[in-house]
């Protein structure tokens, strides 16, 4: 007869199959990295530890519409200490602007200036977008915004024909200095125009403490006339596409930051500048002249990357953030260091800082101003 | 060629005595709206197989001019279905004829004269239907849209690529449209296709013709600039952007629309 006969491995097979068990184990585990080693996928560089991966996980707490200011101005620094939820409300407006004396530009704006409104968000905001097209535009328009990390930064799913509005939303996952701008097809023609400016997100330490904080906006603008020549311009393709701008301007006209728009600081006081380059060609050599950056965060990232810099380089598209103290009073003055933009372009701002001479930093000894002054001349 | 001459001649003086009106007196709307033939020809789309053939567009119909609020006006009185109260939201936007004054007032004597705008396709294409006419299709538009004063096809000239742009630059928006009429006369006798209203077509977004073969066009990012014909030809790449941005309900401000036929 036969009874049942119940299987048991000898201790032999046992380690048989654990053999097999950890070959396959091995196996499994070759396949599944591999792909990672040949492609550089996420996984395989997270294993690596130097690429994060963001996720939105901060509670967000609340919500407030952001203030959105135009340059120079940049609205005040975020005390907040939890994410919450913004809500920006901006709206395409296209307009005739001055961009020279009697120089005048068929313009298309975020917020009806160019370069574009400000706006400050904190590292782990939800970002609520609500991007108007004024209803007597004549162009269907769109943003990428650098900080968004999603298909075309939002151009995707912001295209608005005039007297439309769309709505996305995004976390700000990476804190740094972003440039935004319209990416509607035919997008130089967009940028040429002026549809750029910039969005801040604050690290969720916040920046250190300053007296003064500016949004400067380097572009070019492409007329179809020659520089100076007076009347309604607009945009001339040829020149654009063979980047030999008409004007290269600060802050979207030839004078934008001198004379009563001048900016201003105190002898004694410390100075933020948030550059952008909005090209939509040139890089920009951005420097100032009778200063020198103490702090530098280069290319608009959130860490300061260098000390002590003269000419600080700021790509098309791009940005930078420098900082200094004002030690002696006089015009400082904001160039493009490729120097004939700033003498002849317009690539040219003034900061005035005002107080007390400080002889032991800077002092007149002999010269021509010097004798000029003693003879009661200017 | 001949034919075009011949066509060219036929059109000649009583095209010029249209566009001379004062702004206070308005045409008579329902006269106005003569069509030009459009002979048949080949023109390159902005978006094609590179190296294919360029694309060919049988012999149609076109309106001279667009519509205008005069016509519409005719339309909406003859259609209470598709006056401004009554419309159904599917078919037509919330701006739907916004710029009206109220659902049988299309404002003064002048505003008659301008270009119909604020309707949606749906609104568009019904219009040309009551008069037993259709939309052009974009490729219909296009390769009429293609043609200067003296020549059918002058998209190769920089000179008039960079008119159009400038045109297109100064585009007025809203309410300043000037009226119907008043843009430069074609080679087919056929005004107002550039510098005006922006002109519906036949197709919608939804049933966007994608090239075989090619990715789709999406109007946003430098990506645009792939895969088209002529990367310089910003008029017609804005003229895309504004179509893909549309869908067969939108009203908008500066979108009007003209009729073709056969």
């Amino acid at each position: 007869m036969t009874t049942p006969r119940i299987y048991l491995p000898r201790p032999a097979s046992i380690y048989k199959l654990l053999a097999l068990l950890f070959g396959f184990l091995l196996l499994t585990a070759a396949l599944l990295l591999l792909p990672g080693k040949l492609t550089g996928n996420i996984f395989g560089s997270r294993a690596a530890g130097t690429v994060p991966l963001r996720d939105a996980s901060e509670t967000i707490t609340g919500s407030e519409v952001a203030l959105l200011t135009s340059a120079p101005d940049v609205p005040a620094p975020i005390t907040r200490t939890h994410a919450t939820k913004v809500i920006v409300n901006l709206e395409m407006i296209e307009k005739t602007a001055r961009i020279a004396d009697s120089v005048d530009y068929t313009t298309w704006t975020f917020g009806g200036s160019v370069p574009g409104t400000f706006m400050r968000v904190r590292e782990g905001d939800l970002v609520e977008f609500h991007l108007k097209n004024a209803a007597n535009s004549a162009m269907p328009h769109n943003i990428d915004l650098h900080a968004v990390t999603g298909p075309g930064g939002g151009g995707a799913a912001s295209l608005t024909v005039p007297g439309q509005e769309s709505v996305f939303s995004f976390t700000a996952l990476n804190p740094g200095l972003y440039v935004y701008h319209c990416a509607t097809s035919p997008v130089p023609m967009h940028i040429a125009n002026g549809m750029y400016g910039m969005i801040l997100v604050e690290p969720k330490a916040g920046l250190p403490k300053v007296d003064r904080e500016f949004y400067v906006m380097q572009n070019e603008w492409y007329t179809t006339g020659k520089h100076g020549d007076h009347g309604l311009q607009t945009l001339d393709m040829s020149k654009g596409i063979e980047e030999r701008p008409t004007y290269v301007v600060f802050n979207g006209a030839v004078g934008a930051l001198t004379g009563d728009k001048a900016l201003q600081a105190k002898v004694g006081e410390r100075v933020r500048l948030f550059v952008g380059n909005a090209g939509p060609n040139l890089s920009s050599s951005f420097h100032v002249i009778g200063e020198i950056f103490d702090n530098v965060y280069s290319e608009g990232g959130s860490t300061v990357t260098q000390h002590n810099v003269q000419t600080t380089l700021i790509p098309a598209g791009g940005s930078a953030i420098v900082e200094f103290g004002v030690e002696s009073p006089g015009d400082l003055i904001l160039v493009d260091h490729a120097i004939f933009r700033a003498f002849n372009k317009g690539a040219l701002g003034i900061l005035h800082v005002s107080g007390e001479a400080n002889p032991a930093v800077f002092a007149a000894i002999k010269g021509y101003r010097v004798n000029a002054g003693k003879q009661g001349g200017n | 060629m001949l034919q075009l001459l011949a066509l060219t001649a036929l059109l000649g003086t009583g095209g010029e005595r249209a566009a001379v009106h004062a702004p206070d007196a308005p045409r008579r709307p329902a006269h106005r709206a003569v069509m030009a033939r459009i002979p048949s020809g080949s023109y390159r789309p902005l978006y094609a197989i590179a190296g294919g053939a360029p694309t060919r567009v049988a012999a149609f119909s076109l309106d001279r001019e667009p519509v205008t609020r005069g016509d519409y006006l005719a339309f909406v009185r003859a259609n209470p279905a598709w006056r401004r109260a009554t419309v159904r939201r599917e078919l037509a936007g919330r701006g739907y004829l916004g710029n009206w004054r109220g659902d049988l007032d299309a404002g003064n004597a002048l505003d008659l004269t301008r270009p119909v705008t604020a309707v949606s396709r749906f609104a568009a294409n019904a219009y040309c239907e009551s008069l037993g006419k259709r939309l052009p299709t974009v490729n219909e538009w296009e390769y009429a849209a293609a043609a200067s004063e003296t020549r059918a096809d002058a998209t190769a000239d920089p000179r008039f690529v960079s008119r159009l742009l400038d045109l297109y630059a100064r585009r007025p928006g809203g309410d300043s449209l000037p009226a119907a009429g008043s843009g430069f006369r074609n080679v087919y006798g056929v005004r107002d296709l550039h510098g005006g209203a922006w002109e519906w077509t036949a197709e919608s977004r939804e049933h966007a013709t994608v090239h075989p073969g090619s990715h789709e066009h999406l109007p946003s990012c430098a990506s645009a600039a792939v895969g088209a014909t002529d990367q310089t030809n910003y008029p017609a790449f804005l003229r895309h952007a504004f179509r893909a941005a549309l869908q067969s309900q939108s009203t908008v401000p500066t979108l009007g629309f003209r009729c073709a036929a056969g």
